[in-house]
């Protein structure tokens, strides 16, 4: 006996919610007025206007150096030590030490990280936000790699280190490539979470090098302007395409499985 | 590492480094790659998360600069601003706000993914999906289209007055209710997504067994499905309310700077009164906040301990 129809109103009602603000963004993008409120026709002005925008290039460039840095440095880091963590270590501590990155709010670690490059007088840069994003990033990867390895078959590195193999070698053949697909997982996940992080950013990046979130942040408190909403449509559109591309190729690989 | 392995290999025991057992050799070889692939991830954490947290916290028992910084003479003195009425509001009332905020969440994402578990398949990942897929978004602009939906001319006040709700339009910026619609907005799939997790794996011949012994489905649901599903709802709570507490940048773009939370206290300590050990202390403030919390949390998920799992 069942009647979702009474459930399904929250249920909708939630997916109104999430995505009336998302339309309206979209749609005001190709406003053809100046008014962020009220639709005059369409055109493709503000993407122009965006398009000149020096300032949200170098925001572009400089979130997409930083992401890319800290991503390499989080895959490696966190491969390894959830590696590390599964295989050669039983300490519930050492667990918990790595999940806390991602547990602590992140105003906390930004004024944390902040401090620490004050006292130890290092000057702030792109440098500086890449090794903050790491702390986070590497908490991600080693969480989602690990989850891989404890679905893993154990008996293929048992049978390796039987045969004699030395723990690197058993590391290279063996578990690296069960791992792939956990590790190519988590580094998408520390490349997605930097590109959009603002806070730990806003903290320890120098204020002539802004990330892209730091751009859009000073866009949106110092005036409302229609550029903005072409900046969102884009960004928008970017991130679906990763999500179901991503969505995709999972489906794909586990059929694969 | 060619050396070891030859040692590791039983049947090269017997070469030129026989001196060393095959199993001590094992042994040392198990500690070299503990350093390995322990040591690179755990220093890196050392350095860049356990001493910038301790430094941090150690500064609260310091005195400020006079241009940021501290003056390293002890002082009580952070501690007992932080009881100071004016800062205790604001305190209490982000914890109120991220109260409300997780509440609404709960209320709304409860039969949302209570909805979305009862799908069939193919939808339910679609459903899936559609809650996440605002949240991969920049959260910034997230907020911001909240500015244009409720401010005076926007959608909501033309949307009101145009079905003949209202006359003029009405003031929705720059409260406490637009600080809490944003806090929801951004974090709603993290309240839906463990919550499905935890509904999903119920069991459905626990609500049939309940069914056929009387029970309304009223009954059912308040003495098996939301029991069961406790997990789920502290899981989903959590991870609402711990970005709400601290959250600056929400209140700063839909409060207007007239409300404000412990977040823009805190940012402001650092990037404007240069008043680092009192921020520090605040910080402190939010962290006890936070680690009371996880342990009702840790207290309460023990008390409804995983029952009702579906069996293989």
């Amino acid at each position: 006996m069942r009647r979702p129809g009474l459930l399904y109103v929250p249920f909708w009602a939630t997916y109104v919610f999430l995505y009336t603000p998302i339309v309206v963004l979209v749609v005001m993008s190709f406003n053809a007025g100046d008014s962020p409120y009220t639709f005059e026709g369409a055109s493709l002005k503000w993407y122009g206007e965006l398009a000149g925008d020096a300032t949200v290039r170098q925001g572009l460039v400089n979130t997409l150096i930083v992401a890319a840095g800290s991503t390499v440095l989080s895959t490696v880091l966190g491969t390894l030590l959830a590696v590390g963590m599964a295989r050669y270590s039983r300490s519930r501590l050492l667990d918990a030490f790595g999940l806390l990155p991602a547990v602590l709010p992140d105003l906390v670690l930004a004024i944390a990280l902040l401090v620490f490059y004050a006292a130890v007088q290092m000057t702030l840069g792109l440098h500086s936000v890449i090794m903050a994003h790491v702390v986070f990033g590497m908490a991600f990867v080693a969480a989602v790699v690990r989850t891989r390895l404890s679905h893993a078959d154990t008996s293929l590195e048992e049978a390796s280190r039987d045969l004699g193999a030395t723990p690197l070698a058993t590391f290279t053949r063996i578990t690296l490539p069960t791992l792939a697909p956990g590790i190519v997982a988590g580094a998408l996940l520390a490349f997605t979470l930097s590109i959009d992080e603002f806070v730990i950013a806003f903290f320890t990046a120098a204020p002539t090098e802004p990330t892209l979130p730091i751009v859009i942040y000073s866009m949106v408190r110092f005036g409302v302007t229609p550029e903005i909403n072409a900046l969102a449509t884009i960004l928008l559109a970017v991130s679906f395409t990763v999500v179901i591309v991503a969505q995709r190729m999972t489906r794909l690989t586990e059929s694969f499985r | 590492m060619t050396t070891e392995h030859d040692i590791a290999r039983p049947g090269a025991a017997t070469g030129p480094l026989s001196g060393r057992s095959p199993r001590r050799a094992r042994v040392l070889g198990r500690a070299a790659a503990r350093l390995a692939f322990l040591g690179p991830g755990v220093g890196y954490l050392i350095v860049l998360l356990i001493v910038p947290l301790a430094l941090l916290l150690s500064y609260t028992i310091f005195r400020r600069g006079r241009f940021g910084g501290v003056v390293y003479e002890t002082t009580g003195e952070n501690f007992s601003r932080l009881v100071d009425p004016l800062y205790l509001d604001v305190f209490l009332g982000s914890i109120q706000t991220a109260a409300i905020t997780t509440l609404a969440a709960l209320l709304l994402g409860y039969p949302t993914a209570y909805a979305i578990a009862r799908l069939p398949r193919r939808w339910k990942t679609i459903a899936l999906v559609a809650v996440v897929l605002p949240f991969w978004t920049n959260f910034l602009i997230r907020v911001y289209a909240w500015v244009i939906l409720l401010s005076g001319p926007g959608l909501v006040n033309e949307a009101l007055t145009g079905i003949g709700l209202i006359d003029e339009p009405l003031e929705l910026l720059y409260n406490q209710g637009t600080i809490v619609t944003g806090l929801l907005y951004s974090y709603l799939p993290l309240m839906v997504l463990p919550l499905y997790a935890a509904i999903e794996r119920l069991d459905p011949q626990l609500r049939e067994a309940s069914a056929n012994l009387g029970a309304r489905p009223a009954r059912t649901f308040w003495s098996v499905t939301l029991p069961l599903s406790m997990p789920g709802v502290l899981t989903g709570c959590m991870f609402v309310f711990v970005p709400c507490l601290g959250n600056f940048v929400i209140p700063e773009i839909l409060g207007g700077g007239r409300s404000i939370m412990v977040g823009n206290l805190i940012r402001d300590q650092f990037l404007k009164a240069r008043d680092w050990p009192f921020g520090a202390t605040l910080a402190l403030a939010v962290i006890a906040a936070l680690v009371v919390l996880l342990f009702l949390q840790a207290w309460a998920s023990r008390v409804y301990g995983g029952t009702g799992e579906r069996r293989a």
